[in-house]
């Protein structure tokens, strides 16, 4: 191939979209093929799916399924307590739902994509927000007869929201 | 001794005298005839050399006189919390962390991959958003590279008030270096096309806890690599098989292995690793967020706890720099707990974002003597003092043990006593 074809070769291959760096070996694929595995939740609520929860229906689900280990009430056991948490006043303080987390989104991505441990991501979005309607009104950070949902969850004010400091801003 | 030849108080020895020899070191040596062993004796032929050895193995292992060289594990019965295992520092040499003690973290367990059935995933703000198999990826030019890992909270026992007696692998078992290769990341988010509202990436990992951690996309884009190869065979189960992000000098978490989907974002998931876990509390309340970067730091693995020394002589101190921010520069060296320093010398060749490992010549009399040493890097960095370390971030005067983690993103110095029975000691100098 002279010098010729192969420029008009990469030119044909830049038309198509291909780049030089790679055999362009990537499927197209849809959301809806995605869906399964597209679990990441936002602070400002998007990818929240349908659904809700009351802080009472939670706590029934936490009793069968997460009380083994975080204790009767949330209070911890085995594994962490979810309830409670301090000032933050020492660099050794443990850090909980209601004294660090800045998010409450945080709260229901964890839930859904990790717990409960024998058996992650097997509970409804119903039951993942109803958890954490609990623990966040057993934390005293939403009322014990709010629901959540996609519009009320990212509206949960955390007390620690702004208690952070970017620790290297050039690298972002 | 020859005056020339001493760079430090406390018998720190020039760095090149090792290796430059002649009659300036031969004159150094002479110095310790008190020291040498009685004489030897006669040679014979063992047992095993009189016989036909072992047959040879698909796949080698060490000899059976090494069994001593393993992981140290916090969770060996893998009850439902984090497992831990940790790197023997003080039972290795050079720079590469053989595969089988590299170190691990695993929140639940290591998943069982297939990886015919394990898919790579680019999606978000993508012009295309792409799936890959393992078998397309092997297609893709690939990148050689020596890495460290480290996690955010290696070293956490040195934010205590009171020395932690532990050696080496309970204090910074958690960082490993291996030669990684794979597919670099951007070649895949070019083929996808990128959106220019993406300002992040969020990489997630198909463990059972789902790992999922944001990346600001310029990382992404610099030296971020999708790692198929951990010193030449493919990864490790707990190291990420079949394959992990590799995020080159920055914090061990980050780098999620198992790893299935990549979503471009314009702003951070804040999920439950960067919100809540690696964001280190400071004295007045406050937390860090985004660190990210594995800061210049070094440590002495040989002497170290558990490695006595056998009686005064000359010995070689060596030890582990590295920088997540390139190369190690210079590395500095002190026997009387840093009131005066040596130039160590660096094992060649010296790689961006890799263990260096430092050696320098150092004759123990038998008196008091603490080892410290203090690295820089090409940027400029330097290891601030313990010292230094305490007045930013602060310390913990609860009597914690090794493997709890008071702070995250320890990297002043560690600092080695050398008791008059030549055992060796941590302490605070």
């Amino acid at each position: 191939m002279c010098m010729r074809e192969l420029t008009a070769a990469f030119a044909t291959l830049a038309a198509a979209g291909a780049l030089a760096a790679g055999p362009d070996l990537g499927k197209p694929i849809t959301p809806a093929e995605i869906a399964a595995w597209d679990i990441s939740v936002s602070p400002d609520g998007d990818g929240l799916p349908p659904g809700s929860g009351t802080p009472m229906q939670g706590a029934a689900v936490f009793a069968q399924k997460c009380a083994a280990c975080h204790g009767e009430n949330a209070r911890g056991g085995v594994n962490a307590a979810l309830v409670g948490g301090g000032p933050i006043e020492r660099i050794d303080s443990a850090r909980t739902i209601r004294n660090f987390w800045p998010y409450a989104t945080t709260v229901f991505d964890y839930i859904r994509r990790a717990m409960p441990w024998p058996q992650p991501r097997t509970l409804s979005n119903d039951e993942v927000y109803a958890l954490t309607a609990y623990i966040l009104s057993e934390n005293k950070l939403i009322a014990a007869d709010a629901v959540m949902d996609a519009a009320t969850l990212p509206k949960v004010k955390m007390p620690n929201r702004d208690g952070f400091i970017v620790r290297f801003p050039g690298e972002l | 001794m020859d005056e020339p030849l001493r760079v430090a108080a406390n018998g720190l020895i020039d760095r090149r005298a090792f290796l430059r020899g002649g009659a300036a070191f031969a004159a150094a040596l002479a110095t310790y005839e008190a020291s040498k062993p009685a004489a030897a004796e006669a040679l014979t032929d063992d047992p095993w050399s009189k016989v036909p050895g072992k047959t040879v193995t698909a796949y080698g292992l060490p000899s059976r006189f090494e069994e001593k060289v393993g992981r140290t594990l916090s969770n060996p019965n893998g009850e439902p919390r984090t497992q831990h295992a940790r790197t023997p520092h003080h039972l290795l040499n050079g720079t590469f962390t053989p595969n089988g003690v590299h170190f691990v973290i695993s929140h639940m367990g290591n998943p069982d991959i297939d990886p015919a059935r394990h898919r790579l995933v680019i999606h978000g703000l993508v012009k295309r958003p792409l799936v890959f198999t393992l078998d397309a990826l092997a297609r893709y030019p690939m990148v050689s590279r020596m890495t460290f890992l480290e996690c955010g909270g290696n070293s956490a026992p040195l934010f205590a008030s009171q020395p932690v007696q532990a050696g080496v692998q309970a204090l910074h078992g958690l960082a490993s270096c291996a030669e990684w290769t794979g597919v670099p990341l951007a070649t895949l988010l070019e083929e996808s096309g990128i959106d220019p509202r993406a300002k992040w990436l969020i990489a997630e990992g198909g463990d059972a806890p789902a790992l999922s951690r944001s990346v600001p996309l310029k990382k992404g884009l610099d030296d971020a690599m999708i790692a198929l190869y951990q010193n030449g065979e493919r990864l490790m189960p707990g190291n990420g098989y079949p394959m992990r992000l590799l995020l080159p000098g920055w914090e061990g978490n980050m780098n999620v292995k198992y790893l299935r989907r990549i979503e471009l974002v314009e702003e951070p998931a804040m999920s439950y690793y960067e919100a809540r876990t690696y964001a280190p509390i400071l004295p007045n309340g406050k937390a860090y967020r985004f660190f990210f970067l594995q800061q210049v730091k070094s440590f002495i693995t040989h002497p170290s706890p558990g490695l006595a020394l056998r009686g005064p002589g000359l010995y070689e101190v060596s030890g582990i720099a590295y920088s997540g921010n390139g190369r190690i520069s210079r590395v500095m060296v002190s026997a009387d707990g840093g009131a005066t320093w040596a130039e160590s010398a660096l094992q060649e060749p010296v790689l961006s974002k890799a263990f260096t490992r430092f050696r320098i010549p150092w004759r123990w009399d038998g008196g008091p003597a603490v080892l410290q040493s203090r690295a820089w890097d090409e940027a400029g960095n330097v290891q601030p003092t313990r010292a230094q370390i305490v007045a930013e971030r602060g310390e913990s005067d609860k009597v914690l043990p090794a493997t709890a983690f008071i702070s995250q993103h320890y990297n002043g110095p560690t600092s080695w006593a050398i008791e008059s029975n030549g055992e060796v000691k941590h302490v605070y100098a």
